[in-house]
């Protein structure tokens, strides 16, 4: 009885989840120029369009490599800062650690906003390397929450084990912090990496009138006429979203990313 | 080696580029906000420093307060939604097999990382005339013609809990893995229904987790900037759709950021609020 309800609730759930999905992916491959579903014949071509329209094109690249510098530097501020916390015993640094958390945690208008004005006031604003800058701070929670986690999975018996046998912080931190907080980079990494390709508020208000990403694309393609495209780019993320993901779960813990114990226990 | 605090000067040195990036990038444009938020608006988008306070009077209006009133309770109402479907669903979720919980949760983060532009895009597909759910109706005869179903208030409520439902079920995730599986065992012994088990014993337990829960999304819900915008009427535009308008459409930066410090104002009280939720936790078990 509670099985049954169990499946039946879980198929509502699912069903909530994947509907717009489903519907978008039928528009995609309508054949017409038209947003109808069913889908009124069959083609790809509004998939082959991303890549051979120069709009979605320059707007795919765009999003790429602002997703793939920002992530990184992302990174490149969460892991020093958190190996910093987690190597020394200075708890005025924690208030570091809260910053990092703060732009994620409140409404992203709010950072947005702030950012927005901070380029103008610099007579920056519109250059492309300041959506990298803001996107990495906006992110910057997601490497700095998988890193905390991973330093505290660290054995430190390992590390004062090296730390006998002489090495110093540099040896130790290469030989041996390094090679157990990969998997945890890598995650934080991915998940700033799909967050800032599907950004949509912080890209518009400090590029947004310089340079179009794919979401700012397809927002400006909702208010100036519809076409498939946008279908076809959604089904795009979601994919990439999911292989993502996937593969973290792959080779790495998500559930024990995610919060639950590790995998030996359970 | 043990933790220790630094001795030497060089000793700071990995914060130093983490700090200088938050301040420069974070704390300063905050405060460049907040005081933005005080200048003298020009005409043509334009502002000049000033102190004055005619920003934040603006609040004073019947208008806004409609604003307000109406952003609070589309979050209230949005986080009680999820918090309602999210709690039996990650409940039943953790005691799935490992395999399974991986693949639901690829799912949900999926599903959380769609922009607010891409969410909006699909239910609006789907609430249209043209290529909405109503032609699935039609073709079953339930209907006679397809019907759009937005702009309108069920369609952006949908939405935003659509939108926030991948995040509660994360959120509730940690706490409900680790609730101790003997609890339910126990009223199941005692001749409880796995639904009555449910309700009287891991409901109660869980009731700081669903507080703390409800505040989190409600926060999450606030910050919504785009779901009314597209898929409601302005009547149904919230503080951070008039955020966003006043400070790109209607090029009035200082009222925009007036807005914004109200908005963190009130988010900041809910998150202490959550923290003294987790304290009060803490200090009962």
């Amino acid at each position: 009885m509670s099985v049954i309800l169990r499946r039946i609730y879980f198929t509502l759930v699912g069903l909530f989840l994947s509907a717009p999905l489903i519907v978008v992916a039928g528009v995609s491959v309508n054949a017409k120029q038209t947003l109808a579903f069913p889908p009124q014949g069959l083609s790809l071509s509004w998939y082959v369009d991303i890549f051979t329209d120069t709009g979605w094109r320059n707007a795919l690249f765009a999003s790429l490599t602002l997703a793939i510098l920002s992530a990184a530097l992302a990174v490149s501020i969460a892991l020093p800062l958190s190996w910093f916390l987690w190597r020394r015993i200075a708890p005025w640094a924690n208030i570091f650690q809260l910053l990092g958390i703060a732009p994620f945690t409140l409404p992203p208008v709010i950072t947005a906003l702030g950012l927005l004005t901070f380029w103008a006031t610099t007579g920056l604003y519109g250059q492309p390397w300041t959506a990298v800058i803001s996107h990495a701070i906006f992110f910057v929670t997601l490497p700095l929450v998988t890193l905390s986690l991973g330093f505290t999975s660290i054995d430190r018996s390992l590390v004062e084990a090296a730390a006998t046998m002489g090495a110093d912080d540099r040896t130790i931190f290469r030989t041996v912090v390094l090679p157990l907080i990969t998997p945890y980079l890598v995650s934080g990494y991915a998940f700033a990496f799909v967050l800032s390709l599907n950004e949509y508020i912080v890209a518009y208000m400090t590029v947004g009138f310089t340079m179009e990403t794919l979401p700012i694309k397809i927002f400006n393609a909702l208010r100036y006429g519809y076409t498939p495209t946008m279908a076809s780019v959604t089904v795009l993320f979601v994919v990439l979203a999911a292989v993502i993901y996937s593969l973290i779960a792959r080779y790495g813990d998500l559930l024990k990313l995610l919060g639950a114990n590790s995998e030996e226990k359970t | 080696m043990r933790r220790e605090a630094p001795q030497k000067l060089t000793d700071y040195g990995p914060l130093a580029f983490p700090a200088i990036m938050l301040i420069v990038f974070f704390v300063i444009p905050f405060g460049t906000m907040i005081s933005v938020s005080f200048f003298q608006r020009l005409q043509g988008g334009f502002y000049t420093p000033a102190f004055v306070f005619s920003n934040y009077e603006r609040f004073l209006s019947l208008f806004f307060a409609n604003v307000l009133g109406f952003s609070l309770m589309l979050a209230v109402l949005v986080a009680i939604c999820c918090v309602a479907v999210g709690v039996p669903f990650t409940y039943m979720l953790t005691k799935l097999s490992r395999r399974s919980q991986i693949v639901w949760m690829v799912a949900l983060l999926s599903v959380l990382s769609l922009s607010e532009v891409i969410i909006g895009f699909s239910w609006s597909t789907l609430f249209s005339r043209t290529a909405g759910i109503t032609n699935l109706l039609v073709a079953l005869g339930l209907m006679d013609k397809a019907i759009a179903l937005a702009p309108g208030f069920p369609a952006v409520l949908t939405a935003m809990v659509y939108q926030a439902l991948p995040y509660t079920i994360l959120v509730l995730y940690p706490a409900l893995v680790r609730l101790d599986p003997t609890l339910t065992e126990a009223a199941r012994t005692l001749g409880a229904t796995p639904i009555r088990a449910f309700f009287s014993v891991v409901v109660p337990a869980l009731r700081t987790t669903i507080l703390a829960t409800l505040i989190m999304v409600f926060i999450f819900a606030l910050g919504s900037y785009l779901l009314p915008q597209i898929l409601g009427r302005p009547q149904h535009w919230t503080l951070s759709v008039l955020i966003t308008d006043q400070a790109i459409y209607q090029s009035n930066m200082p009222f925009a950021a007036a807005m914004a410090v109200f908005l963190v104002l009130v988010t900041l009280g809910l998150v202490a609020l959550t923290l003294f939720a987790g304290r009060k936790r803490e200090a009962v078990t």
